[in-house]
């Protein structure tokens, strides 16, 4: 086994690049790790097929023995949050899966049926798909990845009158970010980079501080206020040692969370997006994979079908550590000026 | 009315009547300064049912702005202290001495309260990271306060001369530090009203320290060795103003909370009381009565200064408008190729 170090990468290795932001190709080596310890893991959350299940969030409480709470973090609390059929409200100390329900709507000036069931309109004589090809539409809904059929038979998107309706779902957690907040902030060590390049709180070190949680530009880690400790998302850091997937992946109906080595998932929502993209699903986009974000990519990385702040998630985060120097030169300038500052003061003044 | 596919999002809007598009807000804050060109109009923006993104801070309310403020104070009295000591005005130097000592402990003291679990205070001293300000600023305020501690406890007990006068000067050196190091440990995180003005924080908390150090030592020292006091102290709040007005009307929307609520109120408060007390300092300073009542009213600006600021970043934290509206503008102006305006 390898030394495991809680240093973030800005203290190790002689090379000054990237060690506070931009891409880092190697994350585990940068932390410490020899050569030869494990590629780096991460989720892929497909949004566009996520159905709202919540196995996730109970697959995660399960496993990771999370008390309860309610939509604002109280513990045990049961509170309706009226947030759709969200109350589990954000991710927590005590929530590290968090689905996110929106509703939404958008006008359409087609001569729609006015009334029925999702997907009624196939049943109007149409000269297209459905006639030509009879087992089209059930080749189409076996296959629960495929556009064509999300946006045929998707229980997400209805009709009303001159209005359609979808439903975005999102399973949120924590991004297991290449340059993560939390962990250069942490000044105990209680946070370090495992050597599946994810980022876990060791509760025997964390001492309560607090400053993870307000360094975190996604909002995920929260002080459990009983215990004073902070905890979040380990990706099952348990699970992974003894060789099986995350609780909330192995728990997902519908490959929404997709768990694997990083750089394959990375290419599999590359092949995916382009998938949707050329079948007209033109909100769907990546948020996390670029590499050259503010945090130099996320290991936990979704596809999204609309703007990242409609699912509660930061357009554009940015590591605190990227802007660190220019504050410390500017604390390092105020502290020479208290010293000038009464220096000439007690130069400038004359005993009595 | 048909929203094609050429609106933003496909034309998609939330559907159940919930409505957090607001006006982004830019009264009062300046955020249009002269000769700056607006890259973006005043967008509206959207969030998760008005739930904040980031998680504002756990810190607790009056331990955190206590701390930051006798870390100051004391701080910039352990500069006058050693100084005061070498120039020799031996009740200057007492009084400095008493103030940093004590100052530096009641801190710890807090810091360590602070804590959620604080029996376990001495993690901190387990590792050193430099991306961690508050790892840096535990190597700064543990020699810190042991020197200034043990200075003021000799400089009581009346033992040690030459010691007194080692330790007085190890404390100096880490006292400007003390001082500054706050303001790094505010900004660097991603609280949008700490973050945006991260180059004039350090200045306000060193001018507020400043204003603190020398009011304090002008209310109990001698008014005949109080010179550098009442010199330190009103230098210290015209840097505290003039920092704090960048703050407040620089930094576009992350300037409003500055304004607004509990924290505009004591930062107005704060600001009558330091231009008050360093009015007063300029007037009556060198009189027993007048060099109390000016030098307690620059403590009172320095401390309001600080739950005020502390108090704005919260807000900022709570309030999804403040990290959606600035990453939005700053991903505008990267696409068309400006700097942005709004800092990070």
């Amino acid at each position: 086994m390898t030394t495991v170090s809680s240093a973030s990468p800005a203290l190790k290795a002689a090379d000054q690049k990237n060690r506070l932001f931009g891409p880092l190709p190697d994350v585990q080596a940068e932390a410490g790790y020899e050569e030869g310890h494990p590629k780096r893991v991460g989720f892929f959350t497909d949004t566009s097929v996520c159905i709202g299940c919540k196995a996730c969030e109970v697959a995660c409480k399960e496993w990771n023995t999370l008390p309860m709470d309610d939509a604002h973090g109280t513990r045990d609390v049961i509170g309706l949050s009226g947030m759709a059929y969200d109350n589990t409200g954000q991710l927590g100390a005590n929530s590290w899966r968090h689905v996110a329900f929106i509703e939404q709507s958008r006008t359409v000036d087609l001569p729609m049926p006015g009334v029925g069931l999702p997907g009624a309109r196939l049943e109007t004589p149409d000269p297209g798909v459905g006639l030509q090809e009879p087992d089209a539409q059930a080749k189409a809904q076996a296959s629960v990845l495929n556009a064509e059929a999300l946006s045929e038979f998707d229980p997400q998107t209805g009709h009303s009158a001159d209005r359609q309706i979808r439903w975005l779902m999102s399973s949120d957690v924590c991004k297991h970010c290449t340059h993560a907040g939390c962990l250069d902030a942490c000044p105990t060590g209680a946070l370090f980079r495992t050597e599946f390049g994810t980022v876990v709180v060791q509760g025997d070190i964390c001492n309560g501080c607090g400053y993870c949680v307000p360094s975190c530009p996604y909002g995920v880690i929260d002080q459990r206020k009983d215990d004073g400790r902070v905890f979040k998302c380990t990706m099952c850091y348990d699970r992974l040692t003894d060789g099986l997937m995350p609780a909330c992946a192995t728990a997902c109906p519908t490959q929404s969370i997709q768990f694997g080595d990083l750089d394959e998932l990375q290419a599999r929502a590359d092949a995916r997006l382009a998938t949707l993209q050329s079948q007209g699903v033109e909100t769907a986009r990546l948020y996390g994979r670029d590499e050259n974000d503010g945090v130099g990519g996320n290991g936990a990385f979704f596809l999204l079908l609309d703007e990242p702040e409609v699912y509660g998630l930061p357009p554009d985060p940015i590591v605190p550590a990227h802007d660190m120097p220019a504050m410390w030169k500017s604390a390092a300038a105020g502290a020479a000026m208290i010293v000038g500052v009464v220096l000439s003061a007690v130069l400038g003044s004359r005993k009595r | 009315m048909t929203e094609g596919v050429a609106t933003p999002g496909a034309g998609w809007r939330r559907a159940d009547g919930w409505t957090d598009k607001r006006k982004k807000n830019g009264r009062r804050s300046g955020r249009r300064a002269a000769g700056e060109v607006a890259m973006v109009e005043d967008a509206e923006f959207t969030s998760y049912y008005g739930r904040p993104i980031i998680k504002a801070p756990v810190w607790k309310s009056p331990d955190v702005p206590l701390y930051l403020f006798l870390g100051g104070a004391s701080g910039t009295t352990a500069v006058l202290g050693a100084l005061a000591d070498l120039s020799g005005r031996p009740a200057l130097t007492r009084v400095a001495r008493l103030f940093a000592g004590a100052g530096s402990i009641a801190s710890v003291g807090f810091l360590v309260h602070d804590l959620g679990r604080p029996e376990r205070f001495l993690h901190m001293l387990r590792v050193m990271k430099p991306t961690s300000a508050l790892s840096v600023g535990t190597y700064i305020l543990s020699p810190f306060s042991a020197a200034a501690g043990a200075t003021a406890a000799v400089e009581l007990l009346g033992w040690f001369p030459r010691l007194k006068r080692f330790g007085g000067i190890v404390s100096a050196l880490f006292g400007g530090p003390m001082a500054t190091y706050t303001a790094v440990l505010l900004a660097n995180t991603a609280v949008p009203s700490w973050r945006g003005p991260h180059k004039e924080l350090p200045f306000v908390f060193a001018g507020s320290a400043l204003a603190a150090g020398g009011g304090i030592t002008m209310v109990f020292a001698p008014v005949g060795e109080a010179g550098p006091s009442r010199k330190m102290a009103v230098a210290g709040a015209a840097v505290e103003l003039a920092a704090m007005h960048r703050v407040e009307t620089g930094h576009g929307i992350v300037s409003e909370p500055f304004h607004e609520g509990r924290a505009g109120t004591l930062l107005r408060a704060a600001k009558a009381c330091t231009t008050a007390g360093a009015g007063l300092t300029v007037v009556a300073g060198r009189s027993r009565v007048g060099s109390i009542a000016s030098g307690a009213l620059l403590a009172a600006g320095s401390l309001l200064t600080r739950f005020g600021v502390f108090d704005a970043g919260m807000v900022s934290a709570r309030d999804p408008k403040y990290t959606v509206v600035p990453q939005r503008e700053r991903m505008a102006a990267r696409e068309n190729g400006h700097a942005p305006t709004v800092s990070r």
